[in-house]
């Protein structure tokens, strides 16, 4: 069987569904409607046309020489998921989800969100289709990206601060959980990353495997060939199972994630799930997480509020295992440094999540050398960052700070 | 092979089972307070371990074991903590606990230890029967009961899935809600029930949103326990053992 025929709900020994029985029937009635929807032409077409009038798909391919010189010369190209509405690879899911819960006759939607993104484009969804919104945001994330809350209350959303456990992702997505359970019955829980119980792994995945599909035929309409090597960050890792799926089954096409190592992971400030986690439960499915020996969740930590989450998803866990990709970590340092240097030789501005992904990539240059062909999902943009990384540069004037 | 909460049931045909967390606020101060409920005329206890991602509880029940957890609770204090009750009282000592802890534990090691320590099961909030395919053939080697949660939304053949699978009692779900206490317990409780019943469910412990004695006496007419967690962590909260135990006899005379 091809790589990518996996359906879940198990990745090897990945995924599955340990969530209390109270949301069992709404996880088997989202099956059952996504199943419908997966072949039913008229579901595609309006998803089809939503990405093409309204996301802008396809995204554009840039290809990035000046950058590229500082990653050995290999040559580098961006999925441009940066260019999307709403700023990143998120609006994919989304627009999908937001169409199924409108199928499933729910009236409300709620959504975690760490970085704010998916927050923004679950709010965008909600707009678009006249649903009720709810984000649930660590009080933690709320603070280090309040233009996103400011985003999504101006879509008309309610943002819910999380105050509980960590206040970040992890915690957010735990009270989601629990609004769920209290009201399935009108409520799609809009998650947006591929983890979670089935089938939001397989789901998330099909939404996002746009990009690859895109990107794998643009690569070789431009270059003639594959990709050397398809580098993207990963949390959760949406964007990264997003553009790899597509090259799953092309042996020759190296597939490289990228975690946030925070402060290093040398240290215990870090979210590099995969590199130094171990198998477990967290948040419905069976995975990789960061965890103490009595299998208690140890709080992650990134720069990145996208990327600071203690799991990973399930099909992650299982490429890993099986040698299909491989996962690194990328420390806040060697991010903010490879932000700095794409907007300074290209023009482009990325989210500090993407950042690590494009750090990755100077890394695989390096290693690969110039024949190498390096194709990375941009997969967000960084106006939300600004703050933050002002902060972290110093570039602020006194007075403007 | 016997399950001591099924024989403890039978025996007193309604029962009260009261939840409290381990390690809230200390280790041995939740062992005085479980011993405290039993002597407050509580049938069957349910230790909580506390756990950093309980998506089944409310907020009295989070901020408790977010205590214990910083206070330095460890799983083995969980066997310990069955160790000392079941030395001390006389009623089956059930823990519940989310799932990942046990599994990193090693779950046969988990269920040797806790049948060592006099325990009699686990109820799993995030596992359902499907899943639980490793902790049944333990608890099955152990002699454990097996306490799986049913609820208002579950089909039939779910419900009779949760039944066949448990042992001890099935949980059902009074609500469409997480842990907490309720002003009114769901309609959608005794309706539950009655289709467990209808599925074959002998023994049913109904739970959530479940706080005062009147709440009791009424889960009581139709559940064969009535199960509360809340209502008794906000009293050791506010009051110490001394409210716990006017909490519980208050809801003990609901029997």
């Amino acid at each position: 069987m091809a790589l990518r025929d996996e359906l879940g709900p198990y990745f090897g020994e990945y995924g599955g569904r340990f969530v209390p029985e109270s949301l069992i029937a709404a996880l088997d009635e989202l099956s059952a409607a996504y199943e419908l929807a997966k072949h039913d032409p008229s579901f595609q077409r309006e998803l089809a046309d939503l990405h093409r009038t309204y996301t802008g798909r396809p995204s554009i391919i840039t290809e990035v020489p000046r950058f590229a010189e500082h990653g050995g010369g290999a040559r580098i190209f961006l999925k441009r998921e940066d260019l999307n509405h709403t700023g990143s690879h998120k609006i994919n899911n989304v627009l999908g989800q937001a169409l199924l819960a409108k199928r499933l006759g729910k009236t409300r939607i709620i959504a975690e969100t760490g970085a704010g993104q998916h927050g923004v484009a679950s709010a965008t969804a909600a707009a678009l289709f006249g649903l009720e919104c709810v984000v649930y945001m660590g009080e933690v994330d709320t603070e280090r990206q309040a233009l996103n809350v400011a985003r999504m209350r101006l879509l008309g959303a309610t943002v819910v601060p999380v105050t509980t456990g960590s206040r970040t992702l992890k915690d957010a997505i735990n009270e989601a959980l629990r609004d769920w359970v209290a009201n399935v019955e009108t409520t799609h829980y809009l998650l947006g990353t591929v983890a979670g119980p089935h089938p939001f792994p397989v789901m998330v995945r099909d939404f996002h495997k746009i990009i690859g599909e895109e990107a794998r035929e643009q690569m070789l309409e431009i270059t003639g060939q594959l990709p050397t090597a398809v580098a993207a960050c990963v949390g959760g890792g949406s964007n990264a199972i997003g553009i790899f799926h597509a090259f799953l089954d092309d042996p020759t096409v190296g597939l490289y994630g990228f975690e946030a190592a925070g402060r290093g992971v040398d240290t215990p400030e870090h979210a590099a799930t995969l590199t130094m986690g171990r198998p477990g439960v967290l948040h419905g499915a069976r995975s990789y997480m960061l965890q103490d020996a009595d299998g208690q969740t140890i709080e992650s930590h990134s720069i990145s509020a996208g990327l600071d989450y203690p799991g990973v998803g399930p099909e992650h866990s299982w490429l890993n295992d099986i040698g299909r990709a491989h996962y690194r970590p990328i420390t806040d340092a060697e991010a903010m440094d490879a932000l700095r240097l794409l907007a300074r030789t290209e023009g482009i501005i990325p989210a500090i999540e993407t950042a690590h992904g494009l750090a990755g990539a100077l890394q695989l240059g390096k290693e690969l050398g110039p024949e190498a062909i390096i194709l990375v999902n941009n997969s967000g943009r960084g106006d939300k960052d600004m703050e933050t990384a002002a902060k972290y540069f110093g570039i602020l004037d006194g007075g403007a700070a | 092979m016997s399950s001591q909460v099924e024989a403890a049931i039978s025996a007193k045909g309604k029962v009260l089972i009261g939840y409290l967390p381990v390690g809230f606020p200390t280790l041995q101060e939740s062992i005085e307070a479980a011993v405290a409920l039993v002597e407050s005329g509580i049938d069957i206890l349910e230790l909580g371990v506390p756990y950093s991602d309980p998506v089944m509880d409310g907020l009295v029940i989070q901020e408790a074991t977010q205590v214990a957890l910083s206070n330095g609770f460890k799983l083995a204090h969980a066997i310990e903590a069955v160790k000392q009750v079941t030395a001390r009282v006389d009623i089956p000592v059930l823990l519940m606990t989310y799932f990942n802890p046990v599994i990193q534990y090693g779950v046969d090691k988990f269920a040797t230890d806790l049948a060592a320590a006099g325990g009699a099961g686990l109820i799993t909030p995030d596992l359902i029967p499907d899943e639980a395919g490793e902790w049944l053939s333990a608890a099955e080697k152990h002699d454990l009961d097996r306490v799986f949660l049913a609820a208002p939304s579950s089909t039939d053949e779910r419900l009779a899935q949760a039944v066949k699978y448990s042992r001890g009692f099935v949980y059902a779900v009074s609500t469409m809600g997480i842990t907490g206490a309720r002003q009114d317990v769901d309609v959608a409780a005794k309706t539950l029930v009655a289709r467990l019943r209808a599925v074959g469910a002998t023994h049913v412990g109904v739970g959530v949103g479940i706080s005062t004695g009147t709440q009791v006496s009424e889960v009581l007419t139709y559940g064969d326990g009535a199960i509360v967690g809340s209502a008794l962590v906000k009293a050791l909260n506010d009051g110490g053992v001394s409210e716990l135990r006017t909490v519980a006899s208050e809801l003990a005379e609901g029997k």
